[in-house]
């Protein structure tokens, strides 16, 4: 495997989608190649910052109308 | 976060008007619904007017809810309903036209100079290996990082957009991601690829190590 073909199959290799032949062949690749193995570590990393954003919410008056959209419907 | 209780005892909660139960899946979801929303509009306001229409159509269609798939599967389809219906009357609308990868998902995801051509010593492997990166754990660099990866986000096409921020910033499961836009397995893995390609480019001109 080339490391061209390498960084195309990141994101299947970590979701476990690779057929067998190709992964044993991803796999023989990430243990000579340096480059690669970084690539690899650099994806996982930015995987792990993606899941670090701090999360969205809704602004209070959107919540409380929300809530009492709900009671409303139940009531009537 | 409270953890939601199965399916079939939430939506008869919901559906015997339960408020706190609203309450909670309210709570647990509209985060990760904002974000998905904002792949279709392009403002944070429009995005929560597309939540809020999300849940008042949730609200008076709980009988239609047959359990064919999740709950939360069907709240998002209508959420990803509301969001295009809202996008295409937008101004500036993010275009979602086909389901299938369009142009901007094909080609490699890594600039073809990086490797070596037909006429080097080894055609195909790196010319000079990625740099390695600063740690990202050093809190000086959090907060601009966030910053940086928000503006990724912003600029990239909707598909790939919704797929990243379900996948990665959210925390669904490829399977999940699949039902809720009605996309195939394949479809998917492209769009995330290419989506977290462009995002680790983007960290490596930041934390490289020159």
């Amino acid at each position: 495997m080339n490391c061209d073909e390498f960084v195309e199959l990141v994101t299947a290799f970590l979701d476990g989608a690779l057929d067998p032949a190709t992964e044993d062949r991803f796999v023989e690749h990430l243990a000579l190649c340096e480059g690669c193995e970084r690539y690899l570590e650099q994806f996982r990393t930015t995987i792990a910052e993606l899941g670090e954003l701090p999360p969205e919410s809704l602004s209070p008056a959107v919540r409380t109308d929300l809530l009492d959209a709900f009671r409303d419907w139940h009531r009537s | 976060m409270t953890k939601l209780p199965p399916d079939d005892e939430l939506v008869a909660a919901l559906r015997a008007g339960d408020g706190a139960a609203f309450a909670d899946v309210l709570d647990a979801w509209s985060s990760s619904m904002l974000r998905l929303a904002r792949s279709f509009v392009s403002t944070h306001a429009t995005a929560e007017e597309v939540v809020q229409d999300t849940w008042l159509a949730v609200v008076k269609g709980l009988s239609a809810f047959e359990g064919r798939s999740s709950f939360k599967t069907w709240v998002y389809r209508i959420l990803v309903n509301t969001a295009k219906k809202r996008g295409t009357h937008e101004k500036r609308s993010v275009p979602w036209t086909s389901l299938l990868p369009g142009d901007e998902d094909h080609g490699p995801t890594v600039d073809p100079s990086r490797f070596q051509g037909p006429g080097g010593a080894y055609p195909g492997h790196w010319r000079e290996t990625p740099e390695p990166w600063a740690s990202p754990e050093k809190t000086a660099l959090a907060l601009e990082i966030r910053e940086i990866i928000t503006g990724v986000l912003d600029e990239l096409p909707a598909r790939q957009r919704a797929v990243i921020s379900l996948r990665d910033v959210g925390d669904h499961t490829a399977e999940e991601v699949c039902a809720m836009l009605q996309i195939s397995a394949a479809n998917q893995r492209v769009l995330l690829h290419r989506a977290r390609a462009v995002v680790r480019a983007r960290l490596a001109g930041y934390l490289g190590v020159a």
